[in-house]
């Protein structure tokens, strides 16, 4: 027997596995069915829900997110190369980038209701203020462990400081950089659909949860919360596959 | 104002190298009063040496002596605290010169094809990119090293890549060429394989090579002169010649000259490692 040949789809046991539990769990009624619908009402309001309502709450959550990413990239990576480029100055700064990196960004909510009101650059600049300083960190911290010998190979070889920095610094702090723009992104996603649920908003995967758990209509819920999961799992692939072609020589 | 630098140093008349061979060659790189201190320690004190030209120089000495310290104030990557470094009376920011590190594997841009790695010098002197693609070219066809420069890096062995990076430092056409352990982190099969190579581009190109060295064998083996350093401070213990005709092979390991020099060497080495 050659087990060798089925290894490719071993991650398919999981799946498997938990869709059979919650099979058996539903129609053997361990559970209230009011608490746990079926697997196929499930993923029939989920099929309904992305045809619907569901499919536009996603669009906006999927718009916010890669909106505060992206404002958080261009704004962390070239300040994260300056910190990290002049180590004294990110010692300076160190203590208050991780001290609003260990602050919680919903504890930020309130703040920034006052300063944006209530709409979608509340919830996008939150998210983009989370996001800003792990991109920040990472990239900074990819600048200052640029190899020594590499930067003292482009050096003997005639570099000027500026070029030492685009050639060289730039290079070797990207595969921390994708670190950042990964975590950057989960985090940025988590703010938002938090904050979809409780900052008087109107569309969203978060507000589609919190609406559905509302009116008790328990199908639609978990299906909420599975597309959520989907997009989270998507954009951390997406990340990955550009990390994979862009840096190929990440971990080499 | 370095030729008047270099006159003045003639009349001042430090001769602390040794005659041996010198006489009658101009040297490539003269220097004068070198002092570094690390800290509290003192790694050269008023150091003086003349490298002859077209010679292939190997450093040797006790650990921790400062051999890669003297060739990389030689080659600029560390600052001297005192004395003066000149090449044919010129400055190192006047001259072309390569620099082979002994970590390859850092000292090469992943980034990069090996192609691309080996033409990035030219890159640096602004060179357009036909040129560039041209001279490395050519370098490539003259050196008769086969190898597929189209990989990347991390998609070569380490002496294939050790290669890669000896032949970005010819790219420039440099006068001197400094090694810092380049085969320390190769397996003993490919380093005698790169010693070969490195010899015959020294013979091909009669360029001045200046090689450390943690390996008396090989020290010995690829050098027209070693250069046997003391406990720091550092002074040269010795500057012996190696007579041994070109293309030297396995043979010459085992001939009495070459072993009689080798046996000088390790005396004066192990004289200087008692001495502390």
């Amino acid at each position: 027997m050659n087990m060798k040949r089925f290894d490719s789809l071993l991650p398919i046991v999981g799946v498997v596995g938990l869709l059979a539990i919650w099979s058996v769990a539903t129609a053997a009624q361990w559970v209230d069915p009011v608490l746990l619908p079926s697997p196929i009402a499930t993923f029939k309001a989920l099929w309904s829900g992305m045809h619907g309502v569901l499919g536009f709450d996603f669009v906006k959550t999927v718009y916010r997110t890669i909106m505060s990413t992206l404002i958080a990239a261009v704004i962390a990576i070239p300040l994260g190369i300056v910190l990290g480029s002049s180590e004294r100055l990110y010692r300076s700064l160190e203590f208050v980038i991780d001290f609003f990196r260990s602050t919680p960004a919903s504890a930020m909510f309130p703040l920034f209701l006052v300063l944006f009101g209530v709409g979608d650059e509340t919830k996008i600049s939150v998210a983009a203020f989370g996001a800003i300083l792990v991109i920040l960190f990472n990239v900074a911290y990819g600048v200052m462990n640029a190899r020594k010998t590499r930067l003292l190979a482009a050096k003997v070889m005639g570099a000027s400081r500026m070029r030492v920095l685009f050639d060289v610094m730039l290079l070797e702090s990207l595969p921390q950089t994708f670190v950042g723009l990964r975590n950057g992104v989960s985090l940025a996603l988590v703010i938002i659909v938090v904050a979809e649920m409780f900052i008087g908003s109107q569309d969203g995967l978060g507000h589609s949860v919190f609406e559905a758990q509302q009116l008790f209509d328990m199908p639609r819920m978990y299906a909420a919360i599975f597309a959520a999961g989907a997009l989270g799992y998507a954009l951390n692939l997406l990340f990955l596959t550009v990390e994979r072609r862009f840096v190929h020589w990440s971990g080499k | 104002m370095s030729a008047q630098h270099a006159l003045r140093v003639e009349s001042a008349g430090v001769p602390s190298t040794p005659p041996v061979g010198g006489v009658g060659k101009r040297p490539h790189v003269t220097v004068r009063a070198l002092s570094k201190t690390f800290g509290k320690t003192v790694i050269y004190d008023n150091f003086d040496l003349d490298i002859p030209r077209g010679e292939l120089i190997s450093v040797f000495g006790p650990n921790g002596c400062g051999k890669s310290t003297l060739i990389n104030m030689i080659a600029g990557l560390i600052p001297v605290d005192k004395g003066q470094i000149l090449f044919d009376g010129m400055l190192l920011s006047e001259i072309k010169f390569g620099y082979v590190f002994q970590n390859y594997r850092e000292a090469l841009f992943p980034w990069m094809r090996a192609f691309d790695n080996i033409a990035y010098p030219l890159k640096l002197m602004k060179v357009p990119p036909a040129e560039r693609r041209a001279r490395t070219e050519a370098l490539v066809a003259r050196l008769g090293i086969k190898l597929d420069l189209n990989l990347f890096p991390y998609q070569m062995s380490g002496g294939q890549q050790q290669l890669v990076s000896i032949m970005r430092s010819l790219v420039v056409e440099p006068e001197i060429l400094f090694l810092d352990e380049p085969f320390s982190a190769l397996d003993y099969e490919m380093t005698l394989f790169m010693r070969e190579q490195l010899q015959r581009l020294f013979m091909d190109t009669g360029m001045t090579m200046v090689l450390v060295s943690h390996d008396l064998e090989e020290a010995v083996y690829l050098a027209d002169r070693v250069l046997l350093l003391s406990r720091h401070p550092a002074r040269v213990a010795d500057f012996t010649p190696v007579t041994a005709a070109r293309p030297r092979t396995t043979v010459t390991l085992s001939e009495p000259d070459f072993v009689s020099t080798k046996a000088h060497c390790l005396d004066v080495f192990q004289r200087e490692v008692r001495r502390a």
